[in-house]
């Protein structure tokens, strides 16, 4: 199979999509005449014009609040926040509007939107370019959140939100766009939400991973391998939904648990993964659950410290030393 | 010209600008050779703006600036190698390497920080402009944002606000004609960005933001104004800017042609002119600023090559007052 980058993937979904769907379109800050900050709207706008590829102004709340009405009038639109760290400029338009408006109005309102964005560390782009922020969208009831970490299920995803019906908060880790290439299909396909992926098979110990972190667990995977040690690395693939069947039978065979998110600890994804296998499993566990996050700080801009803040494999393998040696010999 | 200004106030208004231009010239080169990470934008040929907004400002004077916060900086009298230093990373940076580019800052200078947030100044410049007030200080704050930052709510809070309050701060629109790609004939139904001012009845005047002079004399009647207690001004500075929006953007969507018009109304040249006719300075005056600005950022580099990285466990500081918390 011919293989693509993490952008193209996400740009052939689009481009797919939008052949197939006039009633979805783009909008964003530099998506259209620029092809978007990263590439990722490449070529849409010389192919779907103007109309269906909209350069915005700077108006973080605008191009949410744009996308709730126009949905709501029956568009699909496909919007992006340059960075997720610009949330907070119009967090409003998606924690009141986008995310309730369904529930508030009794069920009649439909929003088929997707939000995407871009997330993450690596880049040296400091505290206010790098951050994780998928928890604060896991908070609000009424989201979907999305977080691939492979091209195939960048593609497969982004098809499927297109024709959820939700609002879906769409998160592209920056560092995967050019970096990852992989084997994704031709033709258009779905991936179901809420469908945890297997990334790698393993007995001892089960390490879940998201987006960037899945990368690194199977690197750290790989590297235990030669001392004997089998990794089974679980890619949630949503937030919301959440496949919690795929990690607690993964657990129930392993017995171990380590969670790898970028995102702080501190009332993060990691802790609701965690705190579930605690609820649903804890008897199945033979050691403590740990976590591998960033500390909790800001994104550092010194290269020296961004390195530091992001989870790398040697904490990775610390972790998973840490239960295999914790365990409770069978 | 309504005042006169003396040659001492010329002269560092001249040095002023040359330094942000070497220093920005020099910025671009080590970017290019990979020394530095991140985002970097350049401020190269919009230096009479900041120069001549700056030039007003005394210490207890606050100013915020944006993502392409250098020149600001420099005109408010950043201190050149704990700048470049910033840019590499080290630990004697602005921010101990914590910042980069788009987050230097010295307070203690009055500098509320480039920021990384488009839009994110105006409000703060309206609080900062509030302390003084609430104070009874006669200090002012100089509010710096782009063509296209305008276009967001942030802005129109931030002005709304300080006029009703009649706050002592001044907004300066460096218009530069993009928001990244976008032109501004494609983000904004209007082109002066100065005719928002009518919303908040308060002046709104279109300044040549390529005049270091003409910059200069409106900040000063604005800043007159707002220290007097008579509230805040708009001011639009028509300028551009050179290089890319960022160090590495390809420009597909300017023409080379507007960027060699542009260019051609380079300020340094046209002020030296100017201060030349005035027998502020001669060429020779010139050729000796420009070496001894070029050695000082020769030095800033230097100094940045031969500094500390941060050491691992500083990343932990500074994230709360009185140490960290657990968490
Ligand atoms: C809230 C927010 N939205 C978008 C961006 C991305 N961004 C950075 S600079 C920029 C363009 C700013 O244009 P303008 O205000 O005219 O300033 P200029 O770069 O031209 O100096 C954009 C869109 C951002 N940093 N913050
Ligand atoms: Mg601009």
């Amino acid at each position: 199979m011919r293989t693509l980058t993490f952008a193209n993937a996400l740009n052939e979904a689009l481009r797919q999509e939008m052949r197939r769907n006039p009633k979805v379109y783009i909008a964003g800050e530099d998506v259209g005449l620029y092809g978007g900050i990263y590439g990722v709207t490449a070529g849409l706008f010389a192919e779907f014009g103007e109309d269906r590829v909209k350069d915005t102004p700077i108006s973080e709340s605008a191009i949410i609040g744009m996308a709730v009405g126009s949905s709501a009038a029956g568009l699909i639109p496909v919007v992006e926040i340059m960075f997720v760290d610009f949330i907070g400029v119009c967090m409003d338009q998606l924690l009141n509007q986008a995310a309730k408006m369904k529930y508030m109005f009794g069920g009649k309102a439909k929003l088929p939107m997707v939000l995407r964005t871009t997330q993450g560390a690596g880049h040296g782009a400091a505290a206010q370019h790098s951050q994780c922020l998928e928890s604060w969208f896991m908070h609000v009831p009424g989201l979907k959140v999305v977080v691939p970490s492979t091209p195939y299920d960048a593609k497969g995803l982004l098809t499927t939100a297109m024709r959820d019906g939700n609002p879906v908060v769409f998160l592209e880790h920056k560092y995967l766009y050019g970096t990852i290439e992989g084997e994704v299909p031709e033709e258009q396909y779905e991936i179901p939400f809420g469908k945890a992926d297997i990334k790698r098979q393993g007995k001892d110990v089960t390490v879940v991973a998201t987006m960037h972190m899945v990368h690194k667990a199977l690197a750290a995977a790989e590297l235990l391998a030669k001392d004997g040690v089998s990794v089974e690395v679980v890619d949630p693939r949503t937030l919301t939904p959440f496949d919690e069947d795929t990690i607690i039978e993964s657990v129930k065979k392993t017995h171990r648990l380590v969670v790898v998110t970028e995102e702080v600890a501190h009332a993060g994804s990691s802790a609701e993964i965690a705190a579930r296998v605690a609820d649903k499993a804890f008897d199945y566990l033979d050691a403590g659950i740990k976590r591998v996050t960033a500390p909790f700080t800001p994104v550092p801009f010194s290269p020296v410290l961004e390195q530091e803040f992001i989870p790398s494999e040697a904490k990775i393998i610390e972790a998973i030393h840490e239960v295999l040696g914790k365990a409770v010999p069978a | 010209m309504t005042e006169k200004i003396e040659n001492e106030k010329l002269l560092a208004m001249y040095k002023s600008m040359v330094t942000i231009r070497l220093f920005e010239t020099r910025v671009s080169e080590l970017f290019a050779a990979g020394k530095l990470p991140g985002f970097i934008h350049l401020y190269i040929g919009e230096e009479a703006v900041a120069t001549g907004v700056c030039a007003h400002l005394k210490g207890q004077d606050y100013i915020t600036s944006t993502h392409r916060g250098h020149g600001h900086l420099i005109a408010k009298g950043g201190d050149l190698n704990m700048m470049m230093a910033e840019l590499y990373g080290k630990r004697t940076g602005y921010c101990k390497g914590k910042g980069g580019s788009m987050h230097i800052a010295d307070v203690d200078l009055g500098i509320l920080g480039a920021n990384g947030i488009v839009g994110g100044g105006p409000p703060i410049a309206a609080g900062a402009a509030f302390g003084i007030k609430y104070q009874g200080g006669d200090g002012v704050v100089a509010c710096f944002f782009g063509d296209a930052a305008s276009n967001q709510g942030t802005f129109h809070e931030g002005l709304n606000l300080a006029s009703v309050w009649k706050l002592p701060v001044i907004f300066v629109c460096e218009n530069n004609l993009y928001g990244i790609s976008v032109s501004q004939a494609r983000h904004q139904n209007i082109s002066d960005v100065a005719d928002r001012a009518n919303a908040y009845d308060i002046p709104g005047v279109v300044v040549d933001g390529n005049d270091v002079m003409a910059v200069y004399e409106a900040a000063g009647e604005a800043i007159k104004r707002a220290r007097a207690g008579k509230g805040p001004s708009l001011i639009e500075c028509k300028t551009y800017r050179w290089r890319g929006h960022f160090e590495g953007d390809p420009t597909p969507y300017r023409p080379k042609s507007e960027v060699d018009a542009w260019m051609k109304k380079d300020p340094i040249p046209r002020f030296e002119v100017a201060l030349k006719e005035m027998g502020v300075v001669t060429d020779e005056g010139i050729a000796a600023i420009k070496k001894e600005i070029s050695e000082k950022v020769e030095a800033a580099v230097k100094f940045s090559e031969e500094s500390a990285w941060p050491a691992l466990q500083e990343i932990l500081d500074d994230v709360y007052t009185g140490g960290s918390v657990a968490v």
